[in-house]
């Protein structure tokens, strides 16, 4: 299970750009569905019959999509200039990203000994900020990336403390690590599991499968935001990491169906698998675009608690994994509400 | 060994002021191979030493292989790691990976709060390094056994090749010194030299350069050449603190520097068509060169550079070239240096 996790975030898929990760899960869920479509946008959308008479249509979603960078300009002394989809300013400086799949560059600051004393508390604006892949000219620059080219973090994927890894892009390929594990077994309901791309820009991939698959019900399948950290009061803590897959109620895109969480809560008491409410209603997902599909849709949000979201380097507790694989599957076999 | 095998082998050791021993080790192997007797000393230098004839001039050679670092100051209730930092920039801290030197060592990263729970204008501040934290996942309980208060803590951050010449990743500063150092041993098996060679990769620079402080008294050399790192030229810079990167090693002018033996530095370099770059360095130099030329009655001193940027950070980044020339540059000087010192009088 966790290998799976360590090919699905150590592959880049930047918004937009999400060839290399849908070639990826493409390959990982073939021997498990019925059959499988690539939309316009470039959704995966696998088929998965349902074993009883009438079964209900099932839309599973995570987005394949991750967190990254752009390049809008290349300067005469070969620096890059770039644009983000979906980070803090704040986590660029110091850090290594892989341009085009294929080039190394790194987000400088001058050192230390060049700055005045007052120049560390200000921040470095991401407009002034630009990524040197060591070439000296523009001339060299432009022989090894393009306008356009997507860049991603380089985090390596490792065990961390104690059942605990620490990856890049676990948001949301932790989900798409639950909905592969998901399609191997089958389930009465049909299941339509959706790869979505572009969830970081504004939702825009599940919008159009949304509309394709028509679903009586979705449910999204999210990394979500774990805030248990210092900094965070308790009650903002949106999920604590290690007690559970997070239900959420409402976020600020969706409004569960009562009958889903209640489903889904019962599921997870019934087969004693541990699960927690999200407690705060910041952050978007899938469900938002899904649930307004057509004549509307119930849906639900399932998520693993996740760390540092929208970082290079985020963390998650394999226990929270497993128990949402869990979770997931049990409420499937239930058959649908 | 080559440069980028040997940088590649040692830049993600962790080696902090003080903590050099397991980085000393590895450089004691590497120079085995290629010097006539290596120590470690209780300072964890590195001392490698190559003689063609005794009684000829004794050159000194000192790069640093400690790096700078953090120290655990705090563990709070729920397991996260608090810490302080010197000679880092607080701005690169958010999103790093490091490494706790506890019991054992501990992997953690510093965490970065998501943009969806912040509030307007959040982005526009610097977070204090106060405000951070390590997570290691783990809790307190698990933590204790294995970390303590004031246990260093270095960074994460293997090399990467960016190009056929451009390298960057964590403590190039100075172990690119320790490499010209590797390269210099070599071509000098090459060369026609006098006297007695000391290659020291020294430890504790960033604290002071304690290391070349006892070294150097130790060895007491005739000529003491520091090889370290200077800023490379980056946008953000100042142009006149910077030099070019790829443009060979910089020659260090200024009082921390001998006049006579830096001339004769920069007119080795000119005569064998070395590209070299000047750095003037109007009063401390920040190198080992500052203890080494006021070791016991005075040594006269070169200081030689590779320039660098973004230096003490995770991505410090150089040119493989500037490694190369500036080991020719000083193994060609060093076998410019005749047996009867009269190159050494003003």
């Amino acid at each position: 299970m966790v290998e799976l996790l360590k090919r699905l975030t150590e592959t880049d898929g930047v918004s937009g750009n999400e060839n290399k990760i849908r070639e990826l899960i493409k390959e990982e869920i073939t021997p498990y569905v019925d059959n499988i479509h690539i939309d316009n946008m470039g959704n995966l959308i696998a088929f998965k019959k349902g074993t009883k008479e009438h079964p209900k249509k099932i839309m599973l979603d995570a987005h394949m999509d991750e967190v990254g960078l752009i390049i809008t300009y290349i300067c005469d002394n070969g620096m890059l200039k770039f644009g983000t989809i979906g980070i803090d300013q704040r986590v660029l400086l110091s850090k290594r990203v892989l341009i085009g799949g294929k080039v190394f560059g790194v987000i400088g600051v001058k050192a230390i000994h060049l700055q005045e004393k007052s120049e560390r508390e200000n921040v470095i604006k991401q407009e002034n900020m630009y990524i040197d892949i060591g070439a000296s000219s523009k001339e060299e620059a432009e022989k090894l990336v393009k306008l356009g080219d997507y860049a991603a973090f380089t985090t390596e994927f490792e065990e961390i403390g104690n059942g605990k890894i620490k990856a890049k892009a676990l948001d949301d390929r932790a989900g798409c690590g639950v909905l592969i594990e998901t399609l191997k077994e089958s389930y009465p309901d049909d299941i339509y599991a959706c790869f979505a791309v572009q969830e970081e820009v504004g939702l825009r991939g599940a919008m159009t499968a949304s509309y394709k698959i028509n679903p009586d019900i979705g449910i999204a399948i999210e990394g979500t935001t774990c805030s248990d950290v210092p900094g965070a009061d308790e009650h903002m803590y949106s999920t604590v990491m290690g007690i559970g897959p997070a239900i959420s109620i409402i976020d600020r895109s969706s409004y569960s169906s009562k009958e889903i969480v209640s489903a889904l809560i019962d599921t997870a008491k019934s087969c004693n698998i541990p699960y927690q409410i999200k407690r705060t209603m910041t952050g978007g997902n899938d469900a938002g675009i899904i649930q307004l599909a057509h004549e509307g849709v119930r849906t639900g949000v399932v998520s693993v608690p996740v760390r540092y979201i929208h970082s290079p380097v985020s963390m998650m507790d394999i226990k929270d994994y497993e128990n949402t694989i869990k979770l997931i599957k049990e409420f499937l076999r239930k058959g649908v509400l | 060994m080559d440069t980028l095998e040997f940088l590649s082998k040692v830049n993600n050791l962790a080696g902090i002021s003080g903590y050099e021993k397991n980085v000393a080790s590895i450089t004691a192997d590497i120079f085995k191979e290629l010097c006539d007797d290596v120590e470690v000393d209780t300072f964890y230098n590195v001392i490698g030493k190559k003689s063609k004839k005794i009684g000829g001039p004794k050159v000194m050679l000192a790069a640093h292989l400690d790096e700078v670092g953090m120290m655990v100051t705090d563990i709070d209730d729920k397991g996260f790691v608090k810490f302080t930092g010197i000679g880092i920039d607080q701005r690169i801290l958010p999103g790093q990976e490091v490494r706790i030197h506890g019991s054992k060592e501990v992997l953690g990263i510093i965490g970065a709060k998501p943009p969806h729970l912040q509030k307007p204008g959040e982005s526009d501040k610097a977070i204090d390094i106060k405000d951070m934290a390590i997570d290691t996942g783990m809790s307190k309980d698990e933590l204790i056994q294995l970390i303590s208060i004031g246990d260093p803590i270095t960074f994460k951050s293997p090399l990467i090749k960016m190009n056929d010449k451009m390298i960057s990743g964590k403590s190039l500063d100075d172990r690119a010194g320790v490499a010209v150092m590797i390269e210099a041993m070599k071509e000098l098996d090459k060369l026609n030299y006098t006297g007695e060679v000391y290659f020291v990769a020294t430890s504790q620079e960033e604290l002071g350069s304690h290391g070349a402080k006892i070294s150097t008294f130790k060895i007491s050399p005739d000529v003491g050449i520091a090889i370290d790192v200077t800023h490379g030229e980056t946008p953000d810079a100042p142009k006149e603190r910077t030099c070019v990167i790829g443009k060979g090693p910089a020659i260090g002018i200024g009082p921390n520097m001998h006049p006579i033996l830096t001339q004769k530095l920069i007119d080795t370099a000119k005569e064998y068509g070395i590209d070299y770059q000047s750095d003037v360095i109007p009063g401390r130099s920040g190198t080992d060169a500052w203890v080494m030329q006021v070791s016991k009655d005075g040594v006269p001193c070169v200081l030689v550079s590779i320039p660098l940027r973004y230096m003490h950070t995770t991505v410090e980044t150089l040119n493989i070239d500037d490694v190369k020339k500036a080991a020719r540059l000083i193994a060609l000087f060093i076998a410019s240096l005749k047996e009867e010192k009269e190159w050494l009088s003003y």
